[in-house]
């Protein structure tokens, strides 16, 4: 129990040190399991939010710099900030001038690099999400249900009564007729 | 079925379990990520290029403007898919909602909303002008202002909103976003740069070329502000109702 | 320290709400348990640094995409088999 929390055995390594990249691979499973073995159609869209945010979380992870701070430029590095230190009243604008500011060094920032790829993966994927979710209504539409197992059963019955599923142009007739069809027996 | 899903997703996190035992160590200013010359080059010299303070809206609409551009027209495509997708079909039968409650517009509820849209709208224009200096920028904003719409469709009802912000319009909106968005990367051109390479707009506008692209980043995000808040109102009008754009929540 | 505590709390949080979220049989209760998911991982994200992408996941993870859902879910049946 002891070997447990020495300095480089697996426990440490996966649990204290890289908690963040564990949890990132735990997350990404239950979202792929999910999406796999969940039932609801709304459920594995929740595991696929689940699933991307997962990718997300391992992105900003490794973004994080330890001493850094976030990526807005503090005073003295701000083009528009007043970095002259205290106590230069009235000098300001000589003092501008003949004092050109220092860039910062890349380790006083965290990396900016993954978080635009994040931010603009987030709006994506809200847009993603209603597409399938406009995809689900229309499902439920055309067969009343959402439930995955209820759906195969109901397009066994279309193929059933079709002949062949190859046909795809009596298929897509089918379909049309449908739920009348159903709802009579 | 579970039980193979459930075999094979346990594999999938063992093998990147164990490729987590190899990464670098938490925080290390010393991993490859840290110390990649591109965001070092951000991080270093973001401020005499652009004048901008903040480096997450410099590298979004400046260094890396054209993936921000075709991501926000990917949202505007989402919400012409959503709303193509809702209008296919045959019209539904009346469903028996039965967890819908037929309701009048409550008192309370609408006053509190009067109150609280305008606050929200100026935040949402706050924040979106306000991107260069303190979290914020297009995306944001712009989700902020399409969220006032949809309170205004939660708090009345759906026809409130739709009547002052029609789907045609809402359509219209997001595609001026996106060819502001453009037509700034065009003037570019017509500047004699490249595509959305903002320093040469210094010749159309009374400034340096640090400062045009400083100005012209506020454009863009503009641009970007106008497609989203459009498409987030536009999503949330056609799923709600199924595409019939009648009744709603 | 004390934000390295409020890390592993988030991160462990986190796991018990994604699995709570899928566990349950009110597709409407499962959202809004989704739209906590959201607000921790922006937690998270503020605690880590990203301040943008935590002001994004607040707007649009914890606030559209919730109330996206739960509009689709009122046109579908409440109830899920798992």
């Amino acid at each position: 129990m002891i070997g447990m929390f020495e300095e480089g055995s697996i426990f440490t390594q996966l649990f204290v040190e890289r908690l963040n990249y564990f949890i990132y691979v735990v997350l990404l499973m239950i979202g792929l399991w999910a999406m796999i073995a969940k039932n609801n159609l709304i459920k594995k869209l929740i595991g696929m939010s689940v699933f991307q945010t997962a990718i997300i979380l391992f992105y900003v992870s490794i973004a994080v710099k330890e001493g850094a701070t976030i990526p807005i430029y503090l005073p003295e590095h701000d083009p528009h900030g007043s970095h002259q230190p205290v106590g230069a009243e009235g000098s300001l604008e000589i003092a501008d001038q003949s004092l050109p500011m220092q860039p910062p060094a890349p380790s006083a920032y965290t990396n900016p690099l993954p978080h635009v790829l994040m931010l603009t993966a987030i709006v994506v994927g809200v847009a993603t999400l209603g597409l399938a979710l406009s995809l689900c209504l229309r499902i439920y539409r055309a067969y009343g249900t959402i439930e995955e197992d209820e759906l195969l059963a109901k397009l066994e019955e279309v193929d059933a009564r079709t002949g062949s599923s190859m046909r795809s142009g009596r298929r897509r007739r089918a379909f049309a007729k449908k739920p009348k069809e159903g709802r009579a027996r | 079925m579970k039980k193979v899903a459930f075999v094979m997703v346990l594999l999938v996190g063992l093998l990147l379990a164990l490729a987590v035992r190899d990464f670098p160590a938490w925080a290390d200013r010393n991993s490859p990520a840290s110390q990649s010359p591109v965001s070092s080059y951000y991080v270093s010299n973001t401020g005499a290029d652009t004048q901008v303070p903040n480096l997450v809206t410099a590298v979004l609409a400046d260094y890396r403007g054209f993936d921000t551009m075709l991501e926000t027209v990917v949202v505007f495509i989402a919400g012409l898919a959503v709303w193509a997708v809702l209008q296919g079909g045959r019209t539904v039968r009346s469903r028996n909602r039965g967890d819908q409650v037929q309701f009048e517009p409550d008192l309370i509820v609408t006053n509190t909303v009067r109150l609280i849209v305008p606050v929200i709208q100026i935040f949402a224009l706050y924040v979106l002008a306000h991107g260069h200096v303190s979290p914020g920028g297009g995306f944001q904003g712009g989700v902020a202002m399409g969220a006032s719409f949809i309170l205004v469709a939660l708090g009345w009802s759906l026809r409130e909103a739709l009547y002052r912000f029609p789907l045609e319009r809402c359509f219209a909106v997001a595609g001026i976003g996106i060819l502001i968005y453009a037509g700034i990367g065009l003037l570019c051109i017509f500047c004699g740069g490249e595509f959305l390479d903002y320093a040469h707009l210094s010749s159309v506008l009374p400034v340096s070329p640090q400062m045009a692209r400083y100005h012209a980043m506020l454009g863009v995000e503009i641009g970007v502000g106008f497609t989203v808040s459009a498409i987030m109102f536009a999503l949330y009008a056609c799923l709600s109702t199924g595409g019939r754009m009648k009744g709603g929540l | 320290m004390g934000l390295e505590s409020l890390n592993t709390l988030i991160l462990l949080l986190l796991v018990v709400v994604a699995l709570v979220s899928l566990r349950l049989r009110d597709l409407v209760v499962s959202c809004v348990v989704f739209a906590i998911y959201s607000f921790l991982m922006c937690l998270l994200w503020a605690e880590m640094g990203a301040v943008d992408v935590a002001f994004t996941e607040a707007t649009v993870g914890a606030g559209v995409s919730t109330v996206v859902l739960i509009a689709t879910v009122f046109n579908l049946r409440r109830k899920a088999k798992d």
